[in-house]
């Protein structure tokens, strides 16, 4: 079956529909959208997607549907036929047709190679078995999702940009992940030996651990991946074992057609193959000797190849690219490029924080920056990039050159937006996505006066993000005072520019009182706040101030105002508290009383050992409490941003195993920390033995008791992303115990931000952060008199404050009930038209 | 509305039993209406129903005049009944009329 050449447009046919492959369609049409009728050819059976943000998918931080940059749709809208799931078999020079798999043959004037590449797969013993895989397409991703399923060891082979990235996002994911990498530093192309190690370092506390100069022998298993062994024998237990340690250009079929290949398919400047009308762009290809394995030189190939191919610059070339690098792990700013490691005639400018994890070393050569590593702070890595491409002298400002560019232009007596408005229309401004300062200007002054409106209509700072400063400089040029920058954290919501940490810390310093006090001292921007930060406020200022802030039930969730869980039919759920998970007869009595009493339609046992009841209407609450407060039961806050439950085992007082009490241990730890608000939900558990019976090691403070004394583990978390506590420290009695998790709780109280649970709260500040604040016996005692000061208000039980004493609070019930047979005395109608 | 239609103009309760930045409920024969008092003492009544997934609106949070749905955070105009922000034009609310008189709450129902 052939196709046949329609009207008497030119056409193009594009095999590969990776990034190279969806840019250059979109390169030529943003030249062109007439001259060509554009085929394209993709193995994947999926539209094209930024494969970078494969690693975001992997830790779970993005989903698919966010990284499709060319979806179906598009090139439906285009007119551009797809092919994917089809690969193609061979290419005929000659009668100028590719034949596809099937044996579907296509007709070409114009072919562009954009293969991409494939990886390394080391030829060792065992590489076929099930669990081996690589890390490269959409496919590669979903194995490794499913195989951190279920937890386990993962062995990444290659401490590359890609293999870390693997390494986080596995660990993300709630294995354990270890880096096996050949050389003594990890990322040695892009970075020299003091910031690898802080890298190593920034890893570990992310839970990948780095085995380094440590070469692999063997891959151990039946059937499927068991392990790996090194060749100085070390076997690491692995369940999943991934190749991350390099990229090969796809040659194939170029190279069985007769084109020129050598590592890659060779081109010119002009992007041409040894066939005139065959090009080629991106990893398939060697330029000037050079294969490419990032993301800048495929754009600046499909620029050049669209001028040329279009005859918008007939006379476009290529000169190869410099190469700039940033990590994709969550809170590792790590940013790499040009010539870092220094060479002949070259300066090193080096500047070293090491309490707060920031090195950055700038190489100078014959007065030019030729190349940086910046890690720990790495927001100037776009502008050392570009005085780099632009290759001035920076003799003028190499006194202050190390310390950015904000200090740079103010020592020079120069705001920075200043240098930034003098800059040409055609500088190129954001390097992804090619946009010049004069398409950046222009998407400003046509009405997007923010940066998120500027990046969905530009495109500028929307992929990597290096060039957002510059971005908001044109802004602020642009509008002048109209702009109001997005300085430092992300704001807490729309109705201010403040992150959490500022207002946090307003709150105490300012000694700022109430809700509107705080409003009108940060000037917030809206009358009364909105549903995300009025809850936030009231909550920073109950832990601020225990004894002198009234709770505002007006910023609570309905959960925290009615005391129960709301539910999809607007029905609520109780749980009653049962310390430890234990519970009576005369408890069991009692809610088997409720249950019948108030046609309770379902009972559930819950997770953290409590008993549900479901289907509760709103105005019964309150006497369901009374009859629950009647047998002594209270609120178990199972709607609360507090603590919710102690998860316990039955430990030594039953268990043949058991070394400590671990239930009676649950119900003193419940009983200190009931009652306490906390930034989002708080789960605890006691197991007797490590067994670990009541998992304590996915909570948010877990205790493992051990022969000699309690582990103490914190900040685990089970739900989307499981994670896996990290070890606090181990003590030897119940009081210690006790001490060290009311000071963790306060911690927590006073430091994580609202919503945000103790996993990524641990994970942002860093576990030494919580280490260094509970180090000594005066810190916790400090955390533990404040703790003890907030809960002399906040431990009282709230149904025994809501119960009715004589007839229900009216909040409760109807306003007023105007169904029929209800009658209510002061209920007078009156009748005219309607306006 | 239509200005054939006659409307009563039902009394449901004193201003005050409505906190400020809070709602009460009303029971009819329509279901239920939620009404409102902001900030600025102005009265709002909406039906008690997200255009999303039907949720209690008389339960959420009372911001500007505008309510969040507490099922799924929905922001909700109390004067048109339209949904805000990321969701506008997804859903809309009918609103119901409402005055208030000598300190009273007058609903115009039909």
């Amino acid at each position: 079956m052939t196709q046949c050449k329609a009207q008497d447009k030119e056409r193009l046919v594009v095999i590969g529909a990776g990034m190279a492959g969806g840019r250059i369609v979109e390169e030529i049409l943003k030249r062109d959208e007439q001259r060509f009728e554009i085929s394209i050819i993709g193995a994947e059976n999926c539209a094209t997607y930024d494969r970078i943000q494969l690693s975001p998918v992997l830790a779970g931080e993005k989903v698919f549907d966010d990284i499709v940059t060319h979806s179906q749709e598009w090139y439906d809208a285009n007119a551009i036929k797809t092919h994917f799931g089809y690969w193609v078999q061979s290419i005929d020079t000659v009668a100028k047709s590719i034949t596809l798999h099937d044996g579907l043959v296509i007709g070409y004037d114009k072919l562009i190679l954009a293969m991409g590449s494939d990886p390394i797969r080391l030829p060792l013993p065992g590489a076929d078995l099930a669990g081996v895989v690589a890390f490269r397409d959409l496919h590669d991703v979903d194995l490794m999702q499913k195989a951190a399923e279920n937890g386990g060891e993962a062995v990444v082979i290659g401490g590359g940009l890609l293999g870390l990235e693997a390494a986080y996002g596995l660990a993300k994911r709630g294995m354990k992940a270890t880096v096996i990498h050949l050389v003594d530093v990890l990322m040695e192309r892009q970075l020299d030996e003091a910031a690898g190690r802080l890298l190593e370092k920034a890893l570990a506390e992310r839970g990948v651990g780095s085995i380094l100069n440590a070469q692999s022998e063997a891959i151990l298993g039946e059937t499927h991946v068991e392990g790996l062994k090194l060749k100085d024998g070390r076997i690491i237990p692995a369940t999943l074992l991934v190749q991350a340690v390099g990229i090969r250009p796809h040659v194939e079929p170029a190279k069985s057609s007769g084109l020129t290949v050598e590592r890659g398919i060779v081109v010119d400047d002009q992007m041409r193959t040894s066939d005139p009308d065959i090009f080629a762009v991106g990893e398939c290809v060697q330029h000037r000797g050079q294969c490419y394995g990032l993301v800048a030189p495929i754009w600046d190939m499909c620029r050049t190849l669209a001028d040329v191919l279009t005859g918008k610059n007939p006379n476009a070339e290529y000169h190869g690219s410099n190469l700039a690098t940033r990590l994709k792990v969550s809170g590792v700013d790590l940013y790499s490029a040009g010539q870092f490691a220094g060479g002949e005639g070259c300066e090193d400018i080096v500047f070293r924080d090491p309490g707060r994890g920031v090195y950055k070393r700038i190489v100078i050569k014959d007065d030019k920056l030729v190349g940086t590593v910046l890690f720990g702070e790495a927001g100037d890595g776009g502008w050392y990039f570009d005085l780099m491409k632009k290759g001035e002298s920076v003799a003028d400002i190499r006194d202050t050159l190390i310390f950015g560019q904000a200090v740079t232009h103010a020592l020079a007596g120069q705001d920075p937006s200043d240098a930034v408005a003098a800059w040409p229309d055609d500088t190129e401004v954001c390097g992804c996505n090619g946009v010049s300062k004069g398409q950046v200007v222009a998407a400003i002054t046509a009405g997007n006066d923010t940066l998120d409106k500027v990046r969905s209509c530009s495109k500028a700072s929307a992929s990597c993000g290096s060039c957002t400063g510059i971005v908001e400089s044109l802004l602020k040029c642009t509008l002048g005072d109209k702009f109001k920058a997005q300085t430092g954290p992300k704001p807490m919501c729309k109705c201010t520019e403040h992150g959490h940490s500022h207002v946090r810390q307003a709150i105490v310093e300012q000694k700022l009182s109430n809700i509107p006090d705080v409003m009108q001292a940060l000037k917030w921007t809206t009358p009364d706040g909105c549903s995300s930060c009025r809850p936030a406020l009231n909550y920073y200022l109950l832990c601020a101030w225990p004894k002198q802030y009234k709770d505002d039930p007006r910023s609570r969730f309905v959960n925290e105002r009615n005391h129960a869980n709301i539910q999809k039919d607007g029905t609520y759920s109780v749980v009653p508290r049962m310390w430890g998970g234990i519970t009576s007869a005369k408890e069991l009595r009692a809610i088997a009383d409720v249950v019948d009493k108030y046609d309770v339609p379902m009972v559930k046992v819950t997770g953290g050992q409590r008993l549900d009841l479901f289907g509760i209407k709103k105005q019964d609450l309150p006497a369901v409490w009374a009859d629950l407060n009647a047998a002594g039961m209270v609120s178990g806050h199972a709607y609360a941003k507090a603590l919710r439950t102690v998860k316990t085992c039955v430990g030594s007082e039953w268990c043949r195993f058991g070394t400590q009490d671990s239930t009676g241990l649950g119900v003193k730890l419940e009983q200190a920390t009931w009652g306490s608000y906390m930034p989002h939900k708080f789960k605890m558990a006691v197991s007797g033995c490590p067994r670990n019976c009541a998992e304590a090691t996915i909570k948010d403070f877990g205790v493992v008791c051990v022969d000699s004394g309690y582990e103490l583990h914190v900040a685990g978390n089970a739900g989307i992303h499981v994670r896996v506590t990290d070890l606090l420290t181990k003590v030897a009695t119940e009081e210690e115990a006790l001490e060290w998790s009311m000071a963790y709780v306060q911690l927590y109280r006073e430091d994580a931000w609202y919503l945000e649970r103790t996993a990524p709260w641990v994970e942002r500040v860093g576990l030494q952060f919580v280490k260094d604040g509970l180090a000594t016996p005066e810190q916790r005692a400090a955390l533990v008199a404040r703790f003890l000061e907030s809960q002399e208000v906040y431990q009282v039980d709230p149904w025994a404050e809501h119960a009715p004493k004589s007839e229900p609070a009216k909040v409760f019930s109807p306003l007023a009930d105007l169904r029929d047979g209800v009658t209510q005395d002061h209920l007078t109608t009156t009748q005219e038209p309607a306006e | 509305m239509n200005a054939n239609v006659m409307i009563n103009w039902t009394d449901v309760g004193a201003a005050i039993e409505v906190d400020r930045q809070s709602a009460r409920r009303v029971e009819t024969a329509m279901g239920p209406i939620a009404v409102f008092r902001t900030l600025a003492d102005e009265y709002y009544a909406v039906f008690d129903r997200c255009p999303h997934k039907g949720g209690p609106l008389s339960e959420g949070i009372v911001h500007g005049r505008a309510i969040a749905c507490p099922l799924h955070n929905w922001s909700i105009s109390l004067e048109s009944g339209e949904a805000l922000g990321a969701d506008a034009g997804k859903g809309c609310t009918p609103t119901v009329p409402l005055k208030v008189e000598d300190g009273r709450i007058l609903l115009g129902l039909p």
